[in-house]
């Protein structure tokens, strides 16, 4: 009983490096420079409304993109070998230990003009920018987070019990059946993590819109970045915003999984 | 027979996705032996090898990451490990409370960490007057690495049977004795999965060390970050290849030593 202690610890270093410093960005966002209550922080935030729409439009459909082409990756990936399912998962991972800039700068390498790809399609002569659009920081996205929707999936369905699938062929369930009604279910706590894992960072990550985007495609990480050094009191109040928005995301996810998992 | 069909589909299917992963990657590390400056193929050249080595910043960056995520996922063991065990014995609400702020780190963007953490240690710096820098960063990696190493022990935690503790301190150990003989082994998985995310995590760290790195510090990512504004790819690309070689060795090292274990554990 006595190593309740042993959390004392944790729970001051807790105070005063998580909860006092998100409590310092409230009480920043809500004052003005001189250190006065004010709202015109949020006033100034609310500029940027259209800068919020177009990051969460991006981060929704990155998410969604993940979703669909790690899903049925992850189901394929439970029905191989075992040793061949390390394999897949360790050339997944690989690349998320290259450096998170030295990612998207590939990334900026293979569309530029004059790149690879611009190269390739202008010797059968087509003709067009790859960079610079909302479409390559898409791309950019997905790839920087595919990784974390495949492994919760991944990592679910493999624990999935193979007796409750042979029991479903056994009571005459065909495979569309088996996968619907056994093993769908089953994988929704892994979507639910994935979808977090990669809606979250892709929302309010900065950098992948800059180097990947054209001037339109501004992200609120960017904003914040840009806005915090000179004028901490709107930015403060925008990554305030920010996290409201995300938390309001992240209780909707859990009351999906939660419906799910009593239905 | 549909069976194989899947098989087929599986395999390009997997292939498609390693091509997507890859070729920005392969791209990159060709392009390092470009002899020029952009894209366009001039010819065989390591001169960028060359350059890169006489780059003494990128160098010091290097050490940097490397201590920094030592010491960061050092610390956060301990301190995690220690908060998992004192968790687990709390019941009900507390314990409810205490988990859920575990997590804030965790489900809390990485820029909000990032500014939160720098508005602190700015009022902080004004107060007892010191400048961010290695310190600074060094705390910031710590508070995201904690949470990693707590969720992975207390899991452990949970399957280990109490009784062993308890027979241990039956036997005369001290609970000192008891912890570092007995239940420390029980908790040496979750441990080392712990530690070893909390290490990856620091290593690719970019947005939180932006914040809390003052004006003289650099790690790997923000130094990576101020060659990519000074328009000097080329090197960045010689770069790229050498840790992408580098993670390639480590890996299969392990997976040899993973195979051989295996090996044993099964000859046994």
């Amino acid at each position: 009983m006595k190593t309740r202690k042993l959390t004392i610890p944790y729970i001051i270093w807790m105070l005063v490096f998580t909860m006092i410093p998100i409590v310092m960005i409230g009480i920043t966002a809500f004052t003005d420079k001189s250190g006065n209550f004010s709202l015109a922080n949020f006033q100034s935030a609310f500029h940027y409304s259209g800068v919020f729409t177009k990051s969460l439009l991006i981060a929704l459909i990155s998410t969604a993109i993940c979703l669909v082409v790690a899903y049925p990756l992850a189901y394929m990936m439970t029905r191989m070998k075992k040793s061949t399912q390390n394999t897949v998962i360790m050339l997944i991972m690989i690349p998320m230990w290259m450096n998170f800039l030295l990612r998207i700068y590939a990334w900026v390498i293979l569309l530029q003009k004059n790149g690879p790809i611009d190269s390739a399609l202008s010797m059968l002569g087509i003709h067009g920018t790859y960079i610079g659009n909302t479409a390559a920081v898409i791309a950019g996205m997905v790839y920087e987070y595919l990784p974390f929707m495949v492994l919760p999936i991944y990592t679910v369905m493999s624990k999935i019990d193979n007796g409750l699938i042979e029991a479903a062929q056994d009571l005459g369930s065909n495979n569309a059946a088996v996968f619907g009604k056994v093993v769908f279910p089953l994988s929704i706590p892994g979507i639910i993590s994935g979808i977090t894992m990669v809606f979250v960072p892709s929302a309010s990550t900065f950098l992948v819109s800059q180097y990947l985007g054209g001037t339109d495609d501004i992200m609120i990480g960017d904003v914040i970045d840009k806005i915090f050094w000179t004028d901490q009191n709107t930015g403060s109040a925008i990554s305030l915003v920010m996290m409201v928005f995300i938390f309001i995301f992240l209780v909707i996810m859990n009351l999906f999984g939660d419906e799910e998992a009593i239905a | 027979m549909t069976k194989k069909k899947g098989g087929v589909f599986t395999k390009f299917y997997i292939a498609l996705i390693l091509i997507f992963l890859y070729s920005p990657i392969a791209v990159m590390i060709i392009t390092s032996f470009n002899k020029g400056k952009t894209v366009v193929w001039k010819g065989f050249s390591l001169k960028w090898y060359g350059e890169l080595f006489k780059d003494k910043a990128i160098l010091g960056a290097l050490v940097n990451t490397l201590t920094i995520a030592l010491l960061a996922s050092f610390f956060a063991t301990i301190l995690g490990t220690m908060a998992a065990i004192g968790i687990n014995n709390f019941r009900g609400k507390k314990r409810a409370v205490i988990q859920n702020v575990s997590n804030i780190p965790i489900i809390s963007p990485d820029i909000v960490m990032g500014v939160s953490l720098m508005l602190l240690f700015a009022f902080l710096g004004n107060i007892f007057n010191f400048e961010m820098g290695y310190v600074t960063v060094l705390i910031s990696h710590i508070c995201f690495c904690v949470p990693f190493v707590v969720l992975n022990v207390i899991p452990r935690l949970r399957r280990m049977d109490q009784s062993i503790y308890d027979a241990a301190l039956d036997l005369g150990c001290n609970q000192f004795q008891a912890f570092f003989k007995v239940v420390i082994h029980e908790l040496m998985p979750g441990i080392i999965s712990g530690f070893l995310m909390s290490f990856t995590y620091s290593l690719d760290d970019f947005i939180i060390t932006h914040f809390t790195q003052g004006a003289k510090f650099q790690n790997l990512s923000t130094e990576i970050y101020a060659m990519l504004r000074r328009k000097i790819p080329p090197t960045i690309n010689a770069l790229s290849t050498l840790l992408f070689v580098t993670i390639i060795i480590i890996m299969i090292i392990i997976n040899v030593r993973d195979r051989r274990e295996e090996k044993r554990n099964s000859g046994r």
